[in-house]
């Protein structure tokens, strides 16, 4: 079996909510990496690194990676191009 | 501003221990009172924070088990090896305890009768909390979408909610499998296998019934179930998972 200690974006559905004001994981995003287009749920989740890291569920690259800071949250974008929010 | 919404949206709110029900060796439910809790859907989680008199804290991730039922809600925990929130929550908790909430956090994996079906809900070991959800919302909804649950777990003495599974598999138009895959009873009606292609295709419903798909276990089980009914013809849109992480991953 692969590997199997990720979880995906539902695990970070609260994280999200702090970050983006909103419930994001039915929401859509790309990943610049391969182009792939799918809901924020989908996303692989490693959370034994320092912080999140969300990764592409297709073609394994990073999207974003949230780490906790004393004031809060730092948040870099790596290959998420886009990701939709809901009015 | 965002910062007020974000507040808005993910208070923490006292909750009351109103019951405690234990459902197998290793997994309690809990059953709570929150006056302040704003409702939820089938699927979703909450977020719990306990805090020890030298101020300590500690947060975890629970899925909800229970429908929408005004000011109470229930989660159910299986204990964790060296988890310190499962250890508490199973050993030490007690009738009339209270502790920090917030929620509902969750808008993909989440099933309401309008969604319409049929629903097809796989579960692996505890991932069925949250399948257990939508299945009690259907049922007290008096909703008629048919449904088929399949979990899996290793033994009779780990099914979760076995009785209440059993009852529901009475009413018109709900179908239940458990299938039991290191030890079973003798004269175990039901698989004894790992959930497999020749499984889903014997008991899950057919891709040309166009069944909206829940899975949820864990990380392994749900990817392999999923993958396997994609295989079958099920359109990936409609295969919902929520993956935990390795067996009792879930600290």
């Amino acid at each position: 079996m692969s590997d199997v200690r990720h979880v995906d974006g539902n695990a970070v559905a609260g994280l999200l909510v702090e970050i983006f004001g909103q419930e994001m994981t039915a929401s859509r995003g790309q990943c610049g990496g391969c182009g792939r287009i799918d809901v924020l749920a989908n996303v692989m989740v490693y959370r034994d690194a320092p912080g999140d890291v969300l990764r592409c569920p297709v073609c394994d690259s990073v999207l974003m990676v949230i780490v906790e800071v004393r004031t809060g949250y730092r948040v870099s974008f790596e290959w998420l191009r886009w990701v939709e929010t809901q009015s | 501003m965002a910062g007020t919404e974000i507040h808005r949206r993910l208070k923490w709110v006292v909750a009351e221990v109103v019951d405690l029900i234990d459902e197998t060796p290793s997994v309690r439910s809990i059953v709570l009172f929150c006056p302040d809790w704003p409702g939820h859907l089938a699927g979703q989680h909450i977020d719990i924070r306990l805090t020890a008199e030298d101020g300590y804290q500690a947060q975890r991730s629970y899925s909800i088990a229970s429908p929408p039922d005004g000011e109470r809600l229930t989660i159910t925990v299986e204990r964790v090896e060296d988890g310190e929130v499962s250890s508490f929550l199973l050993d030490e908790l007690r009738i009339g305890d209270r502790f920090e909430i917030r929620g509902p956090i969750g808008g993909y994996f989440v099933w309401d009768p309008d969604l319409g079906g049929p629903l097809q809900l796989i579960g692996g070991g505890s991932g069925v909390v949250p399948l257990m959800a939508m299945l009690r919302t259907r049922v007290v909804r008096g909703s008629s979408v048919p449904v088929r649950w399949l979990s899996s777990h290793r033994s009779y003495d780990e099914i979760i909610y076995r009785e209440e599974l059993d009852a529901y598999s009475r009413l018109d138009g709900v179908e239940i499998v458990i299938t039991l895959t290191r030890s079973h009873p003798e004269g175990w009606p039901g698989p004894t296998r790992r959930v497999d292609r020749a499984m889903l295709e014997e008991h899950a419903w057919a891709a040309e019934d166009r069944p909206l798909c829940y899975v949820c276990g864990p990380t392994g089980f749900v990817e392999t179930v999923a993958d396997t009914l994609v295989e079958l013809g099920h359109p990936a849109e409609r295969v919902r998972t929520e993956r935990f992480g390795p067996t009792g991953g879930r600290l």
